[in-house]
């Protein structure tokens, strides 16, 4: 079984409408939306939801105000600045590591159970999909990704499928390097603007960091020519190839409006470069 | 006072909102919060200077004193220490740094190293004091980052914090302590679900919002439909606009081309300091 995970760095390059529409092309494939916090996979394939996973993230400390004798041990016991003047514990800071409750002289400070999101497996009209949500203001994204990733490879084993396509979420900190961490092949969506060059290069080392081989797609190339050529050849000094260019084009975003992949909206010029795109791809991971 | 622009889904316009509008408005600090991929300095073009490393303690134990009693390992939430008969391995970059497991050891076998995760660098151009953040490669924690970078925040000045895209941890601790937080958003369908849920964040935060359409002119108009129903304000409207595109492209701030763009940002200070 081989996994293909789509990055980007740069939000916005196109990275769920590509991976939507190799998804469409791909025949035998599991789809995983790894982009838990900001999913949009979904809007488009209108997965039918077969089961809910409860997953819990890291606990959170909760103070009984009736034990508290506000003596400031666990305050400065905290290294994250999550337990305020007045002894009470600020959830968004709290990251769950038991240090305070350890700390107290009085027994006041339990961890209490904290739930991270949703999971979803899923059917959807190009096969599985694993997906999620992460809970409002939950800030354990890289954990839901691990389990998304995790249930996609079951569903992979249930349906006899060979690939899992994994829609990746920008960056390139916790939740990516949970997306990428072992993945046979990242294809890097990129664009020509200077923001598209920075953040292609730092995605780029962090791949080679992850020893993970890296292809690259430029997206909208025709907007300024001129930066695509030094993706071009950036990616050649590098040894990366890229594997497909793609024009500037409103199908993506009709497509979207549709609730469809853009292979399914149009046999158009930016359908025809995907699908070129998509066998080179192909040929890489076999 | 202290302004986070955030968006939900990446690329909407977030730093060329964020640029555009310190470029117009006086004294004036920006932060770039988006310390996985900073961006801001691409569109500034000044020289950046190290203010400081960020640093988190990562233990190291001493196995001349340890006794392989696993306490640490137990009391790790982040699984970043295991203990086997005879050895103790730390795993750093799962490390957050909590000091736990020195807590917890009973043979004081556990001392803690720094360990870089990342850099502030400020700069000094024109009308804007700058600073940026950046996670090195191959670290996950952002947050810690964040938080440092926004430290530097002058309570004298207006601060503008260039968020990251999505809604985890980093994008919270980027908007924390602000006073206000500017949505930009696209009307499509992948742009108004993403802002549904960053108004979610931001309603549990209990920070003010208000929105800017970006490339207003495509997608639909559901996003001003909701806005409407739902009384948040639209503060500014940017149309798909070729020419800012290829300024964008080319890391050029579109104020600087199109002046009238300037007025327009500073009535969107006006607006926001009307609405809090």
């Amino acid at each position: 079984m081989k996994e293909l995970t789509v990055i980007s760095g740069k939000g916005g390059t196109g990275k769920t409408t590509i991976a939507a529409a190799l998804v469409s092309l791909a025949e035998n494939a599991v789809i995983a939306d790894c982009d838990v916090d900001a999913a949009d996979m979904h809007l488009i394939l209108q997965p039918e939801i077969i089961e809910t996973i409860d997953v819990s993230g890291l606990k959170v400390a909760s103070i009984d105000e009736t034990l508290c004798i506000k003596c400031g041990i666990c305050k400065d016991a905290c290294r994250f600045d999550a337990i305020t003047n007045d002894i009470r514990i600020d959830i968004y800071g709290c990251e769950g590591c038991g240090v305070c409750a350890y700390a107290c002289p009085e027994g006041a400070i339990s961890m209490i159970e904290r739930k991270a999101g949703d999971a979803y497996n899923s059917e959807t009209r190009f096969g599985p999909m694993a997906h999620a949500r992460l809970g409002i203001a939950e800030e354990a994204s890289g954990l839901l990704v691990a389990v998304v990733r995790d249930n996609a490879r079951k569903l992979a084993e249930k349906y006899d499928r060979d690939l899992i396509i994994i829609d990746g979420p920008p960056g390139t900190g916790c939740s990516v390097i949970a997306s990428i961490a072992g993945v046979d092949m990242v294809l890097v969506v990129t664009e020509p603007s200077v923001s598209g060059i920075h953040d292609l290069e730092r995605i780029l080392d962090v791949a080679d960091h992850f020893n993970i081989p890296a292809m690259v797609c430029i997206n909208k190339y025709d907007i300024n020519e001129k930066n695509s050529l030094i993706i071009e050849e950036y990616c050649k000094d590098r040894g990366i190839e890229v594997m497909g260019k793609l024009p500037y084009d409103d199908a993506p975003t009709k497509a979207m409006m549709q609730e469809m992949t853009v292979i399914e909206y149009s046999d158009g010029e930016f359908s025809n470069k995907v699908k070129d795109l998509w066998e080179n791809v192909r040929e890489k991971l076999t | 006072m202290k302004i986070a622009i955030a968006s939900g889904k990446g690329g909407t316009g977030k730093t060329t909102v964020a640029v555009n509008f310190a470029l117009s408005i006086e004294n004036v600090q920006l932060f770039d919060c988006d310390v996985e991929e900073p961006n801001c300095h691409l569109f500034l073009g000044f020289n950046l200077e190290k203010v400081e490393d960020i640093n988190i303690l990562t233990p190291v134990v001493d196995k001349t004193k340890c006794d392989f009693c696993g306490n640490c390992s137990e009391f790790c939430q982040f699984n970043a220490i295991a203990v086997l008969p005879d050895d103790v391995l730390v795993f750093p970059a799962l490390c957050h740094g909590c000091g736990g497991c020195v807590m917890v050891c009973p043979k004081d076998a556990i001392v803690y190293e720094n360990r870089s995760i990342g850099i502030i660098e400020k700069s000094k151009g024109g009308n804007i004091e700058f600073y940026r953040g950046v996670l090195n490669i191959g670290e996950a924690m952002a947050s810690p980052v964040i938080k440092a970078l926004k430290k530097h925040v002058d309570e004298s000045k207006t601060a503008i914090f260039d968020a990251p895209p999505g809604t985890a941890c980093p994008v919270i601790s980027s908007v924390q302590g602000a006073d206000y937080c500017i949505l930009v958003t696209e009307s499509t369908p992948f742009g108004f679900h993403d802002l549904l849920l960053a108004l979610d964040v931001l309603r549990k935060l209990e920070i003010p919002f208000g929105i800017i359409i970006n490339r207003c002119d495509i997608g639909d108009d559901r996003v001003e439909k909701y806005c409407d129903t739902e009384r948040i304000p639209v503060l500014m409207k940017i149309p798909h606009d070729r020419k800012i595109a290829r300024l964008y492209s080319e890391g050029i701030p579109f104020v600087n081309r199109i002046p009238e763009w300037k007025v327009k940002f500073v009535q969107l200070l006006n607006k926001i300091q009307a609405q809090i």
